[in-house]
């Protein structure tokens, strides 16, 4: 306990100042240094489309891209993250158009109640790079396959990182597949 | 969440140093589970060090022949690695078993090894647990314990060890380099974690300050021809009810070389030695490969939930050992 107090009166103590590239804007902020980067974005931000589902990892609505690549926010502490570049889904609409991915979720009704949405749609965008890049998932037969070809199947066990309590798993696979497949 | 204070080394040895004039602090690589647990208040350091930056974040070729992966490598990169994937199979299959593509794209290669189980006693606060408060009791030997150990489990602690990863470490005879504030070791990865004894708080033999830098995994050529089979409840996205890494050498039909490890059965990756003991230089048989899995279970014990475990670790033993040896 004695450490616990030398530490904090240390003066490295529990606010930190940060700089975040959210959606192409340069952010500074203080944080508690508990703070998650989904507390950050959603609180301090307001940045809300990043949505706090269960905070421990496990439903994916948190999901955003860190420097490229899909993470869930609500594990990653905002103060080991500084400089970091983020993606979330409101960043994603160029000139007023919406992103090919969000197209296909209204077009095959991906959602009911839409809470995971945003989570679906910026963990897909992560997703289809990753089998961009020749990385395998636990479905590919051929460890060593040059090319993924995302069906189904594949873009299940990939996506499972991302719940969908209302079920609407049936409309999030075709949506996804048809930006994948052009 | 208890305040902590946030500190960036500026590289391994000061991370090392730090803790080590810091009983309660932790190290922080992907935070997956740290953070989880911090939410919680099952962990409580006052300070945090975070690591991810300054161990290495590549996987490298050795002089022996082998691979060297960094404590940052991503999970989901070294999954990925053209090298791993053919050279250790398992390895990558079994890292894309486990936890989901966002968690994987977080969580790193020392992170994962120090991983804390999963049993639900040791994440509830209200309930004695002795891994969480030394001295409470456990929860779990007379609770609710279908996902607990068959082996090696002593009267303070029957939970397991929820890795997918150190599993194919395990059965790959991977090392795991530490550095500690006298220097550098080397620790076979079956030293590495332990079994609970009277002391299950402590998951590993490392000290409160040593730090894993890398992994280090063997020149053996027959690891090419190693596989990761896992059992859940869901078809992903699910911790292990059982899982095997194998890899095998068979010649003329007859095992030359073999490893084996289960998860999802102890505190610890179980490398079965006696099976591969007694597969050593017999026949690539179905029936010797029971046999051996039927040695190997020969000390298991299941609680009140988990007896489906020792039929199920058997099968799984033989169908992954069939597969290697029919796929030569």
């Amino acid at each position: 306990m004695g450490q616990h107090k030398g530490w904090l009166r240390k003066g490295r103590i529990v606010d930190a100042e940060i700089t975040l590239r959210v959606d192409g804007a340069e952010r500074r902020l203080t944080v508690d240094t508990r703070t998650t980067l989904l507390d950050a974005l959603r609180e301090r931000l307001g940045i809300t489309s990043p949505k706090k589902g269960c905070d421990h990892g496990q439903c994916g609505a948190c999901t955003l891209l860190l420097d490229g690549r899909r993470v869930n926010s609500c594990l990653a502490l905002a103060v080991a993250y500084d400089g970091s570049e983020i993606i979330t889904a409101e960043g994603l609409a160029e000139n007023g158009q919406l992103h090919p991915l969000q197209r296909a979720f209204v077009e095959h009704d991906g959602y009911q109640c839409g809470y995971c949405t945003p989570g679906q749609i910026v963990s897909a965008l992560g997703m289809l790079d990753e089998a961009e890049a020749g990385w395998p998932s636990h479905v590919t037969e051929d460890l060593n396959v040059e090319e993924i070809v995302l069906d189904d199947e594949e873009i299940r066990e990939r996506m499972s990182g991302n719940l969908c309590r209302c079920a609407a798993y049936a409309n999030i696979v075709p949506a996804i597949r048809e930006v994948s497949d052009r | 969440m208890r305040p902590y204070a946030y500190v960036r080394a500026h590289d391994v040895e000061g991370a090392v140093a730090t803790l080590a004039e810091a009983p309660n602090a932790a190290f922080l690589a992907g935070g997956t589970n740290l953070v989880d647990l911090m939410k919680l208040g099952v962990e409580t350091p006052d300070v945090l060090v975070d690591v991810r930056r300054l161990t290495s974040d590549r996987v490298e070729d050795l002089e022996d022949g082998g691979l060297r992966v960094g404590a940052a490598v991503p999970n989901s990169v070294l999954a990925a690695d053209r090298k791993v994937r053919t050279r250790y199979p398992a390895l990558s299959q079994a890292l894309l078993a486990g936890a989901s593509g966002q968690l994987r794209n977080l969580a790193t290669t020392g992170g994962n090894l120090l991983q804390r189980t999963r049993c639900v006693y040791f994440y509830d606060t209200t309930t004695p647990c002795n891994k969480r408060e030394p001295g409470s009791g456990c929860s779990a030997i007379d609770g609710h314990n279908k996902n607990h150990a068959i082996l090696g489990s002593s009267e303070h602690c029957v939970a397991t060890h929820p890795s997918d990863m150190a599993v194919a470490m395990a059965a790959l005879d991977a090392f795991v380099n530490v550095l500690g504030p006298d220097g550098d070791r080397r620790i076979p990865i079956e030293d590495l974690h332990r079994l609970p004894g009277d002391e299950p708080q402590r998951d590993t033999i490392l000290e409160h300050c040593e730090l894993i830098t890398s992994v280090d995994l063997p020149p053996l050529r027959f690891l090419s021809n190693s596989k990761y089979r896992k059992v859940r409840e869901r078809a992903s996205y699910a911790f292990a009810l059982v899982s095997v890494a194998a890899a095998l050498d068979v010649e003329d039909g007859v095992v030359r070389d073999i490893r084996i490890a289960l998860g999802g059965v102890a505190h610890k990756p179980w490398r079965a030695t006696k099976a591969e003991e007694t597969l050593r230089g017999e026949p690539a048989s179905e029936e010797n490969f029971r046999a051996a899995a039927e040695i190997e279970l020969e000390d298991a014990e299941s609680l009140r939930d988990n007896a489906f475990k020792l039929p199920l670790a058997r099968n799984v033993m033989v169908r992954t050992l069939l597969e290697l040896s029919e796929e030569r």
